[in-house]
């Protein structure tokens, strides 16, 4: 826009030739150059932010730096290959992506259910509409420590219901299975409900008469939804699936406070449910020390979220071009 | 002048920039409280009893004011933050407790703290018992870390309510002779359990595991998983092994409540009186009050160890390189770890003192706890602390230690079998060594 504006021929004339040259010279880098620092405060802020950290924890990576230690040295990619033959490492990112799994599916499927009866004529719609964010503005180590509680062997309250009718109890913590089990119910207590949000926002914008249309085509509820609801939410859902993706695989706080007393960064004897970012402590902080041993192992994660975030992109692009319409679909073979 | 406006926008802009470089880039230190006081910031973790010490030191210096950070506080969760706030420079307490477990990495990088030394702290040598102050001196024996506060004299903390309703003597004397060893102990354990009270007969093996393994090494060489010339010796001490085999009698004559050590469930479980016995560090005495709560006061008693002696934990006060107040932050460390010092925080939370002035004093001899059906805590700690002989603590103890007591839990959980478990332990020590 200010690109336009300046390529309009100067005005009114100014008195004197020196100082309609010095205005014109200083518009043209105003024009030029101004566009540049209106957008700087992101740039700004990511460099500092996002781009530096980044960086320097890639370099400290490439050294064995004791956090404690004076002078690290420069070992090459010496963390790398240790931690690629880490048996405990490749055990975190199972476990990672295990409770990333139990927790994001489940949870998007709630959302989308919870937001397409949001969406209905309800008594109280804001009500419910609000109530389903609840659960999220509580903090997450308040929710933790609860459900660390609640999930407890011999005290906890679930052990107690399963054992009204007649279940033994679950190792909850100490069970691999089951500690991702209850970890995931924790996230998907937290965010169910504010990807519904995302998602009903993005319903309201879908127009009432294709649904109209479809119903004179015959389609009923549960085709509407599938055939019009979902298709013309894929840019949503994709934002979504990315967002949650980033949240879980950083998965920190929940298993963490899950787990209390000495070693809980472990997530259990045997490591039951560390996820990667617990052993990326574990590593850079107590009891290893070890900075850039920890350093890599945040570059893996780095390097996991993006391949997972890019087939997540894959599958939705997948799933988004088989749940078109027909009509969609045959154009689509005669292109 | 059509272009004038946008030139403003652009200051603006460039202003806007500007502010954020210049709020991202410094944070404000403004502790000075200009009157000309100074804060002093102790950083703990547990109980260290410094309350009316502190009050005391700020009636007589009115220009300080001291701050205690952390108190109650879990040392898993305190060693990472003192850590990192001495990597990052900044952070840290005038003065800070390190635990002997960890005393050996800190002070292998001795320039992170003042040097006491310089501070007139030699004279003070003789204020401890000889292997504490070696503790806190650094392997040239030209720096001093750290000055001592107390020592872990051991002893088993038990439940007299339990006892009673399991049919077993209740009367500490007679308790600490039904087990003179750790196979006595768990005799008496299965008795116990026979008895059926509806709780275990002790809270964890772990803990326990650690008592024996410091006391069978305490009576050997005098070390355990690092030899006294850093090696790994987890799988060649014969000390280590013999304590790993009593622990598994314990798990397997079912005696353990498998409550994990420091966990939500260890503490419900003071709560709930459910187990009778616990390895009884002095340090922990304050922690048992603090978790089983006033409606559990004379319920406990203290009786001997099992084993006898031995040593479990400690602190040291030291003063970082990068406290703004040092002469006045040593000035202090001094005056809590003198002997009238430590017996000031024994009165309070226990601790026992690494003075064998204050362990001759008459207010610890003759000290008696109430919480405890008035034990004679004085004499039952105190008297094998001046004797005790300490275990050396190799570099990587804490994560080594983690590794074998992890294999415990493990084998307790029923996760796996001794012998598995034995293999884990070694294999990850080894593991952890080397990292």
């Amino acid at each position: 826009m200010a690109l336009q504006l300046d390529a309009r021929p100067p005005t009114a004339p100014t008195p004197g030739r020196s100082r309609l040259s010095r205005a014109g010279r200083l518009s043209r880098i105003d024009a030029k150059y101004s566009p540049y620092l209106y957008i700087a405060p992101f740039f700004v802020i990511f460099a500092i932010f996002g781009a530096w950290p980044l960086a320097y924890t890639f370099w400290v990576s490439l050294h064995d730096w004791d956090l404690l230690g004076s002078n690290p040295t420069f070992i090459g990619a010496d963390n790398y290959t240790r931690l690629l033959a880490d048996s405990d490492f490749w055990h975190s990112v199972v476990n990672t992506l295990g409770i990333f799994l139990l927790s994001t599916v489940p949870q998007l499927l709630l959302a989308l259910w919870l937001a397409n009866l949001l969406n209905r004529q309800l008594r109280m719609r804001t009500g419910w509409r609000m109530a389903v964010l609840v659960p999220n503005v509580t903090s997450t180590a308040a929710v933790a420590i609860v459900f660390g509680v609640l999930f407890g062997r011999e005290f906890g309250m679930i052990n107690w219901l399963l054992d009204l009718v007649g279940i033994d109890g679950i190792e909850w913590k100490s069970n691999r299975f089951a500690s991702w089990v209850a970890i995931s119910t924790m996230v998907d207590w937290r965010w169910t409900g504010y990807n519904a949000l995302i998602f009903l926002a993005a319903m309201q914008a879908i127009p009432r008469d294709l649904y109209e249309a479809a119903a004179i085509d015959g389609a009923n509820r549960a085709r509407q939804f599938w055939s019009v609801t979902v298709p013309l939410l894929k840019p949503t859902i994709i934002f979504c699936v990315i967002i949650s993706t980033i949240g879980g695989l950083q998965l920190f706080t929940e298993p963490r406070l899950f787990h209390s007393g000495t070693n809980a960064i472990r997530g259990g004897p045997l490591r039951e449910s560390q996820t990667m970012t617990m052993y990326m402590f574990e590593n850079a902080f107590a009891p290893y020390y070890n900075f850039g041993y920890g350093s890599a192992v945040a570059w893996l994660l780095f390097a996991l979220i993006a391949i997972v975030a890019a087939i997540n992109v894959l599958i939705i692009r997948r799933l988004g071009s088989s749940a078109r319409p027909p009509e969609a679909k045959r154009k689509g073979g005669f292109r | 002048m059509a272009t004038f406006p946008r030139h403003r926008l652009a200051a603006v802009a460039l202003a806007t920039v500007g502010a954020l470089l210049a709020t991202s880039g410094c944070a404000s230190d403004d502790d000075a409280a200009g009157d000309g006081q100074i804060t002093l910031t102790v950083d703990v973790f547990g109980q260290f009893g410094y309350e009316q010490l502190y009050q005391e030191y700020m009636d007589a210096n009115p220009g300080v004011k001291i701050v205690e950070r952390g108190t109650g506080g879990n040392l898993d969760e305190y060693s990472p933050k003192l850590t990192q706030w001495l990597a990052a420079g900044k952070g840290a307490g005038d003065i800070v407790a390190i635990e002997e477990g960890l005393m050996v990495e800190y002070k292998a990088n001795p320039d992170n703290f003042v040097n006491l030394l310089d501070h007139g702290a030699a004279e003070l040598k003789g204020n401890f018992l000889e292997w504490k102050w070696n503790q806190g001196l650094t392997a040239d024996g030209q720096k001093l870390i750290g000055l001592g506060t107390d020592v872990g004299g051991m002893a088993m903390c038990y439940r007299t309510d339990l006892f009673a309703k399991a049919g077993l003597p209740t009367e500490r004397d007679e308790v600490s002779k039904l087990w003179p060893t750790w196979e006595e102990y768990i005799a008496v354990g299965e008795r116990f359990k026979a008895a059926d009270t509806g709780a275990s007969f002790l809270d964890a093996a772990t803990n326990t595991f650690n008592t024996i393994v410091l006391q069978t090494a305490g009576k050997a060489q005098g070390y355990h998983y690092y030899d006294t010339s850093n090696n790994l010796v987890v799988d060649s001490n014969p000390a280590v092994k013999q304590a790993w085999d009593t622990t598994m009698k314990i798990i397997g004559a079912g005696l353990s409540g498998k409550y994990g050590s420091w966990s939500e469930e260890w503490v419900s479980a003071f709560k709930q009186s459910k187990f009778a016995t616990i390895a009884c560090p002095a340090w922990m005495t304050g922690v048992i009050e603090g978790n089983a709560g006033a409606e559990a006061s004379g319920k406990w008693d203290i009786a001997r160890v099992p084993g006898d002696g031995g040593n479990w934990g400690g602190s040291h006060l030291a003063v970082p390189a990068q406290s703004k107040h040092k002469e006045e932050a040593i000035k202090l460390a001094k005056f809590l770890t003198s002997p009238q010092g430590q017996i000031g925080a024994f009165k309070v939370k226990g601790p026992l003192p690494s003075s064998p002035q204050a362990l001759s004093d008459p207010a610890i001899a003759e000290a008696t706890n109430a919480y405890f059906s008035g034990a004679p805590i004085g004499t039952i700690f105190g008297e094998g602390a001046k004797t005790l002989q300490p275990v050396y603590m190799g570099p990587k103890n804490q994560a080594v230690r983690t590794e074998v007591e992890n294999a415990v839990r493990t084998v307790e959980l029923g996760q796996r079998t001794p012998e598995q478990g034995w293999q884990d332990a070694v294999n990850n020590a080894k593991k952890a060594a080397a990292k």
